[in-house]
């Protein structure tokens, strides 16, 4: 595979998926604890949203960082625009304002009480 | 190896006037914790904000830097 598809398949998940979250390991694995917070959130407010593993190919990575401008995973974006890296999704968690961005109540609980949603959108990883 | 102390000057280099705390983490030098409170982030979006810390460490981040946490504040937030 070369750079270039590996770039536009990322373009590609953007834009087809409303949430979507570039992470190392998956919602259910996280490989990462700045993954799993943040996939943490994302499950405590309920919405479904489409994952895909870093890990398998360090170009995703860095074809990743040049499409965001930002250097560290995880990588959130929605509706097709980049929200933020673990601990903007987390202030925004807390202070109500990704609820609000995804259309979605706060929960009362917090980001640990909440088991892994059933079924995250599994998004073929053909990228390894 | 880098060490807070270090990032935390670096920080304060490249944002003058800045007050920056940062943590190791882990004690490894590898994962570390910023907290920045600079008027240089005043009317910048929280993604710029952190992209205008990011930027200081460059190809760093990722690299000898494995986790760069980052919680921006400008003197106005109060919070």
């Amino acid at each position: 595979m070369t750079n270039e598809e590996i770039r536009s398949y990322i373009a590609k998940a953007i834009g087809e998926n409303e949430v979507m979250l570039f992470m190392k390991g998956s919602p259910d694995a996280p490989a990462c604890g700045f993954s799993m917070r943040t996939s943490g959130c994302l499950n405590a407010l309920g919405v479904r949203y489409a994952a895909l593993d870093i890990l398998p190919d360090p170009r995703i990575r860095k074809e990743l960082s040049a499409v965001s401008n930002w250097p560290t995973i995880p990588q959130l974006f929605v509706r097709g625009e980049f929200v933020g890296g673990c601990d903007i999704v987390t202030e925004m968690f807390e202070s109500g304002e990704l609820a609000e961005l995804l259309g979605v109540e706060q929960p009362n609980e917090g980001i640990e009480e909440r088991p892994v949603q059933k079924g995250p959108i599994g998004l073929e990883n053909r990228l390894g | 190896m880098p060490t807070a102390e270090e990032l935390k000057r670096r920080i304060e280099d490249a944002l003058p006037g800045s007050q920056v705390a940062v943590e190791d983490l882990t004690g490894g030098g590898d994962h570390f914790r910023a907290e920045i409170v600079s008027d240089r982030f005043e009317g910048l979006s929280r993604i710029d904000q952190h992209k205008l810390v990011y930027g200081v460490f460059g190809d760093e981040v990722g690299g000898p830097i494995h986790a760069l946490s980052i919680k921006t504040q400008t003197p106005g937030d109060g919070r």
